[in-house]
């Protein structure tokens, strides 16, 4: 009896030991960001005043504002998801429903693996040689959207087969049963049933994809615009260059205006994200 | 391997529809017409072979129970008979299904269009969980685009039919995975009936459901033979004897018997059959 007891004494020591070093993992982590974030709204929350949301970049850091950038990254976004979600979940929905598996299906699982570990500024250089070149778009919001779209492809991609595979395959027999054909299925049933996966999926990569600075730098994204983008065209900058190019100034009025860029930065992915928690929550509601 | 001149001994004796035919009109008061003619059926998963040539006729509005142990094969006949065994990969099918004289196997036929006269329902009630009780009952219509004039007579007719409507007249905007296990199934059975199908195909439909929801199908079944043309697989002998007016029985993807409910269960003529129904194996 005392035996067991003491055996059983001695296995929670490891168990103990095993969360702590969890707990530590995970508090690590969330104290750096913590201070990184302090540092940044300690700095920049001053700024913060509807002038610096509303102006345009200037000479003075005390006059420069964020909006430039602020549409700048809007319109980008909506390029982006303009072009990246309906290709994406399109070949997501091909290689779940439609394909057949063999090489050329595995091969073309292999290459969007690989290509969602690819560093963003590869995809700069092959925006900048394929769409700002060849394609001759110039240095616009359109290559940008494009170079952003083919960047998430991959995670839209991932994100939208794993949701589509949630959907049982007997729901598919049951549509199928009632003689609907393949398109009618995906399009009335599995879509349906799939959708909050497939706009969590979406969500957060259209938040990572706003967080780019590299790949946009690459193909030649202005730093100082202090005009609005008025077509698909148009030079642009964003908030990641803008915030890049005034912490990169000597200056400490245009740091203290990077800093209160990365608050900017930060809520609209935290609304991004937010966004995304609340689909998935109100669809799964709807559901069950 | 020395089962081997037996089985063939046994597939004359059963497998041939003349036969078949003969012994069923004998049987019965009302001239009964075959509506599903089976000849020679074989299908595959990738190499394995789960029905080794099966040839039975399925009566007009009458039931049929096809019976046997896991893994006879019983599910993949059925499929077979409104083309849904194709819809998994790497399964095949050879041999020829007749429906009203027409084999469904042919190169011309839509086996969309087929499943609409052929209605399905699964051993796992599988109502659409982001459709409602109603637009449950509807999806058959609004998948293939159809528009009805009169949704809220059609809604009601089939879960009429069902025996649900009785349960769910007052909460048909609710969802459909709502209801219990056993109003689920009828809820199934509804959104089948609503296409107007000729035949019913049923896998184990009462398999996943308590005997209370089982007893409530059984009536049910028992009917909708007199309108519709009902093929229901079961592992339940019981229940075979109770909703089936001819029983199959399958044995490794083989026919071993096939006749009138009654004749099977009190008469077998195969003694594998007679293990199968008391209880010896299975």
């Amino acid at each position: 009896m005392s035996q067991t007891q003491g055996a059983r004494g001695d296995g929670l020591a490891p168990e103990r030991a095993f969360k702590a070093i969890c707990l530590l993992a995970l508090a690590l982590p969330l104290f750096l960001l913590l201070v990184l974030v302090g540092k940044a709204f300690a700095d920049g929350w001053p700024r913060l005043t509807w002038d610096f949301l509303s102006g345009y970049p200037s000479r003075n850091p005390q006059l420069a504002g964020i909006l430039p950038a602020l549409a700048g990254s809007m319109c980008l976004m909506l390029l982006t998801a303009a072009i990246g979600i309906p290709l994406g979940v399109g070949a997501a929905i091909y290689l779940e429903e439609y394909s057949r598996p063999g090489r050329l299906t595995s091969l073309v699982e292999v290459n969007i693996s690989n290509l969602a570990g690819v560093p963003s500024i590869i995809y700069g250089l092959l925006g900048l040689e394929l769409f700002v070149r060849t394609m001759q778009m110039g240095r616009s919001l359109l290559a940008g959207a494009a170079t952003l779209a083919l960047l998430i492809l991959p995670m839209v991609i991932m994100a939208s087969r794993e949701a589509l595979r949630t959907v049982p395959q007997s729901t598919r027999e049951a549509c199928y049963a009632l003689g609907a054909d393949r398109w009618q299925t995906v399009r009335r049933v599995v879509l349906p049933m799939s959708l909050p996966g497939i706009l969590t999926g979406i969500i957060l990569s259209l938040a990572r994809a706003i967080g780019e600075t590299a790949p946009l730098i690459t193909i030649g994204a202005l730093t100082y615009v202090a005009f609005l983008p008025n077509s698909v065209n148009s030079p642009f900058t964003a908030l990641p260059i803008q915030i890049f190019n005034w912490i990169s100034r000597p200056q400490a009025g245009f740091h203290v205006n990077a800093a209160a860029g990365i608050i900017v930065l930060l809520a609209i992915m935290l609304l991004l994200n937010g966004t995304a928690i609340w689909l998935r929550a109100r669809f799964q509601r709807r559901f069950h | 391997m020395h089962e081997r001149p037996e089985e063939r001994h046994t597939r004359d004796r059963f497998g041939l529809p003349e036969s078949l035919l003969a012994s069923a009109n004998a049987m019965t008061v009302v001239p009964t017409t075959s509506k599903i003619r089976v000849e020679n059926l074989r299908a595959w998963f990738g190499q394995t072979e789960v029905l080794k040539g099966i040839t039975l006729s399925i009566t007009e509005r009458r039931s049929t129970a096809i019976i046997g142990p896991s893994g006879c094969g019983k599910s993949t006949f059925i499929r077979c008979l409104n083309r849904m065994h194709e819809v998994v990969r790497s399964a095949r099918v050879a041999g020829r299904v007749f429906l009203d004289g027409t084999d469904i196997y042919e190169d011309g036929i839509n086996p969309v269009r087929l499943r609409q006269r052929v209605g399905m329902v699964f051993q796992k009630p599988n109502p659409f969980p982001t459709m409602s009780i109603r637009e449950n009952v509807l999806a058959g219509l609004r998948l293939q685009g159809i528009r009805s004039h009169d949704q809220d007579g059609l809604v009601e007719r089939a879960l009429r039919n069902a025996a649900l409507w009785d349960e769910v007249k007052d909460i048909l905007g609710r969802s459909g995975e709502s209801l219990s296990g056993g109003q689920q199934q009828r809820l199934c059975i509804a959104r089948a009936l609503a296409l107007e199908p000729e035949v019913l195909l049923m896998d184990e439909p009462c398999s996943a459901l308590d005997p209370v929801a089982t007893a409530k199908i059984e009536n049910l079944i028992h009917d909708l033979r007199k309108q519709y043309t009902v093929a229901i697989v079961t592992h339940n002998m019981q229940q075979a004897s109770r909703v089936a007016d001819y029983t199959a029985f399958l044995y490794i993807g083989e026919l071993v018997e096939f006749g009138e409910t009654t004749d099977l269960f009190t008469n077998p003529s195969d003694p594998r059959t007679e293990d199968y129904i008391t209880g010896r194996f299975g």
